[in-house]
């Protein structure tokens, strides 16, 4: 099976988030890391691999900074990587993000593209859905499991209570992939030292720009929100503060 | 392999005493390639999800962990770094080596573990096995399949290991030697299979033996009950006419020395990339706490007084970053010369990292007492929590201890770092006679005027400049009085000893600082300028304190009057403003929560 993964670049879950000048994003001096579902996706595909034999290709967009989640899909294994690399990518809302990787990937023939579930950052939860859509292609969402059979494949779904839906598809397909699906590995040494000779694609935004469309999304302002929570001391004799209690409850937060 | 990249600068060892190093020359953690960044977060996440964990457990002494997770670092390649390719290693660069030393080094017990394997373990079949000794072991060793442990110490040498007792005789059939007697501190003894055993043949010729666990004669003996790193084994070895086969002879008869000594030289730089992981582990922890912890109803980060320590633990760290990987850095691009091929290929190797013999000591001691200071402020932060051992920081204090005893104590390390820096001087490697007088002519002609110069970090530099010149001037005043004897004079070796360790340390510092400057610019640098400020500071005390003491020793009446007056004009500087810089730091680390430099 030839397997295509997307991955994004998402800031660092536990790094201290500073906005930027305008207020419009985060600074580009954070600290970075692959998007978790992103991750899951490439193990995913690796183990599909491992039983099925075939490819798996990463694909990401971002400034030169974004080559780092492809360096690191390498040395876990992905056999080769394409890079559409812009700053212009940052912030390109899911529509057009999925026109770049459609165009970037027109003369090739997967079996099935992954993409996590959703990015850490924006968390639209978009970008594969239209993949598949401008493909023609089915796809399924939140998986968690994925069996190839005679006709295609056979996946489980997530969905909400605990419950689960199991479906046959068709092949090619898009499939989102859910976080915890399986277990990370590790990347070894040898791994990362033969991934500096894996071939890595550069595609530049013109190469994708007559596929593309205007950017639809634009952040007017972002903020790290107020902290409200305050303690009050009632004071006095008993029977008044009991009053004043009871007051607060009826009239001001009306839970009585 | 053919290279585009141009060659390096080939620094010679000692010589940052007598020259000055442009930033571009140096290697710092800036430069980290991208394949080292990804080696450093494999190390980084099989410590957090596969050490980190399972700490607890090998605290109680459940070897079998620490041996499967030595087989699991061994399967993905974290221990095989320094072995060759040709043996199942991976054969990378020494600052690889110390990035993942410095990762791993979370939990001290495991890593105590795992450096004895990878460093003193492995390395003297590395350097000074056979073809066929290294066919037979190297490859299992890279595998993790079998565990390396060395034996060198006895209850009555240490430091003087030449004295050993331990002795070796051919059998009647020449086929075998006996050893017999007893060796002490032996890290891994409890699971180890293959331990490098020194004992003098027929009483006389120091000599390596390559003794596998299940050779006849050799049994373990009970674990020791260790201040600290409790989750690394420590036990006794018991040779009982212990037969070694005569093909287990390691190096060459009568020569062990080479062996001993070398191998604590070529392990010591990664200790002090262990001591720094340490260290960065537990300013995570302390910052952690002193913002959760509260006091007269505010946070106990927001008094200067613990900030002071943050601040104070990061500059350690900031500092102890820079010469361990400068060293390495130094180490790379002369190793990196060597053609791999050449049949002298691991002598050269050997001799390369040797060079930087010096530089090595430094880190070590620098480095093991630098994590001395930062747990015990970690204890302090947590103050009663501190003290007990539900919390991190009791563990933390006992485990760091250590550092400053194994691979050769600290006193011993200044004896080497002052000895071999005469060494080198009078054997003519290193011009310091010249620079010497060039010191004293200087001093002697009054104070110069000095330059305003306007760029960044000048008054810095000029502070790194003089504290050279008080090193160079109080070693000549101290061979000067004291000629070949000097090295008789142990406190004002050890006092040279700790100026030239604070000079390396501050220029390196320094040099890490200006090449920051140079690609960010001094206002995105601002916390890197702010800790070399605060370190300089502090540098060049601990510098004028030494030279004071030594020229006490050594001058007196009118010559110890004027040494003193130019001790004073060297070490004199405007100050900088200690505790807003602190403050600065401090408040940057209680944002991000975390060590770091931006």
């Amino acid at each position: 099976m030839k397997i295509l993964v997307c991955m994004k670049q998402v800031p660092q879950k536990d790094a201290p988030l500073k906005l930027n000048e305008s207020g419009t994003w985060i600074r580009e001096d954070v600290s970075y890391e692959v998007n978790e579902p992103d991750a899951y996706a490439l193990e995913e595909a690796l183990r599909q691999k491992e039983k099925h034999g075939g490819e798996v290709v990463v694909i990401t967009s971002g400034p030169a900074r974004a080559q780092q989640v492809l360096r690191e899909a390498l040395a876990k294994g992905a056999d080769r990587a394409i890079h559409l690399e812009d700053d212009a990518f940052v912030g390109l809302d899911a529509l057009n993000t999925a026109r770049a990787f459609a165009a970037a990937i027109k003369d090739e023939q997967f079996d099935l593209i992954f993409t996590g579930l959703q990015s850490d950052d924006y968390g639209f939860a978009q970008t594969g859905v239209i993949l598949a859509e401008l493909l023609g292609w089915p796809h399924a969402t939140i998986i968690m499991q994925i069996e190839k059979n005679d006709t295609g494949i056979r996946v489980k779904r997530e969905l909400e209570a605990g419950f689960f839906q199991f479906v046959n598809m068709p092949l090619p397909a898009v499939l989102t992939i859910q976080s915890g699906i399986n277990k990370l590995r590790y990347a070894t040494l040898i791994g990362i030292k033969q991934a500096k000779n894996k071939p890595m694609r550069k595609v530049a935004l013109a190469d994708v720009q007559s596929a593309l469309t205007p950017n639809l999304q634009k952040i007017e302002r972002l903020y790290v929100p107020q902290k409200t929570k305050k303690t009050e001391t009632l004071d006095g004799p008993p029977a008044e503060i009991a009053k004043k209690l009871v007051d607060k409850l009826r009239n001001e937060l009306r839970i009585l | 392999m053919a290279t585009t990249v141009p060659p390096k600068t080939r620094i010679p060892g000692c010589s940052f005493l007598i020259e000055d190093r442009r930033p571009d020359e140096i290697f710092t953690p800036e430069d980290f390639s991208e394949q080292h960044r990804l080696i450093a977060q494999t190390a980084d996440d099989f410590c957090n999800n596969e050490i980190v964990p399972n700490a607890e457990k090998m605290e109680h002494k459940d070897y079998s962990i620490s041996r499967d997770l030595l087989k699991k670092a061994a399967e993905l390649g974290l221990s095989t770094v320094d072995i060759p390719e040709a043996y199942g290693g991976l054969e990378m660069d020494k600052v690889t080596s110390c990035l993942i030393a410095d990762r791993i080094a979370k939990y001290a017990g495991f890593a105590t573990t795992w450096g004895a394997h990878t460093g003193i373990g492995t390395l003297p079949l590395v350097f000074f096995g056979n073809e066929q000794q290294k066919q037979k072991y190297l490859p299992k060793i890279a595998a993790g399949e079998i565990v390396g442990a060395y034996a060198l110490s006895e209850a009555t040498s240490g430091s003087d290991a030449l004295n050993c007792r331990a002795r070796a005789q051919l059998s009647p059939d020449g086929k075998h030697y006996l050893l017999n007697g007893e060796k002490m501190w032996i890290t891994n003894a409890a699971f180890a299979d293959l331990f490098t055993v020194f004992a003098k043949i027929d009483g006389e010729k120091f000599t390596a033996f390559l003794v596998e666990k299940n050779f006849p004669g050799l049994s373990v003996g009970k674990e020791e009950h260790k201040l600290g790193i409790r989750g690394s084994s420590t036990c006794p070895l018991v040779l009982n006419d212990c037969q070694v086969p005569v093909e287990n002879v390691l190096g060459e008869i009568g020569r062990g020395h080479i062996i001993a000594f070398n191998i604590l030289n070529v392990g010591r730089f990664k200790l002090g990339a262990s001591a720094v992981g340490g260290a960065r582990n537990a300013v995570d922890q302390t910052i952690a706490y002193a913002k959760q912890r509260r006091a007269f109803e505010k946070p106990i980060s927001d008094f200067g007084l613990i900030r002071e320590k943050l601040a104070n633990q990061a500059v350690g760290i900031y500092v102890g970053e820079s010469i361990v990987y400068r060293t390495v850095g130094m180490m790379d691009s002369v190793l990196s010369e060597i053609d791999k091929s050449a049949a002298d290929a691991m002598t050269q190797a050997r001799k390369g990292i040797e060079e930087y013999a010096v530089e090595c000591s430094i880190v070590k001691v620098w480095a093991s007492e630098m994590l001395d200071y930062v747990v015990d402020e970690f204890v302090q932060v947590y103050a009663g929590y501190g003290f007990v051992e539900e919390y991190p920081a009791e563990r933390a204090y006992r485990d760091a201890r250590i550092n400053r005893i194994f691979e050769g104590t600290n006193e011993i390390n200044r004896l080497i770092i002052t000895g071999f820096v005469l060494k080198r001087a009078l054997s003519g490697q290193l011009a310091l006679l010249p620079a010497i007088k060039r010191v004293m002519d200087e001093v002697m002609s009054g104070p110069s005027m000095s330059e305003e110069a306007e760029s960044p970090l000048a008054a810095e530099r000029a502070i790194v400049a003089n504290a050279k010149k008080l090193g160079l001037l109080i070693a000549g005043a101290a061979s000067q009085k004291y000629m070949q004897a000097l090295v008789d004079q142990q406190e004002i070796v050890g006092a040279l000893a700790d100026m030239i360790i604070e000079a390396y340390a501050m220029e390196s510092c320094l040099l890490r600082t200006q090449k920051l400057v140079a690609t960010h610019g001094e206002t995105a640098a601002k916390l890197p300028i702010a800790m070399t400020q605060i370190y300089l500071t502090q540098g060049m005390e601990k510098i004028e304190a030494a030279a004071k003491k030594v020229t006490a020793a050594v001058a007196e009446g009118d010559m110890l009057r004027t040494q003193l007056a130019i001790v004073r004009r060297l070490a004199k500087f405007e100050p900088f403003n200690t505790i807003a810089l602190r403050q600065l730091v401090a408040q940057r680390l209680i944002e991000t929560g975390k060590y770091g430099i931006v």
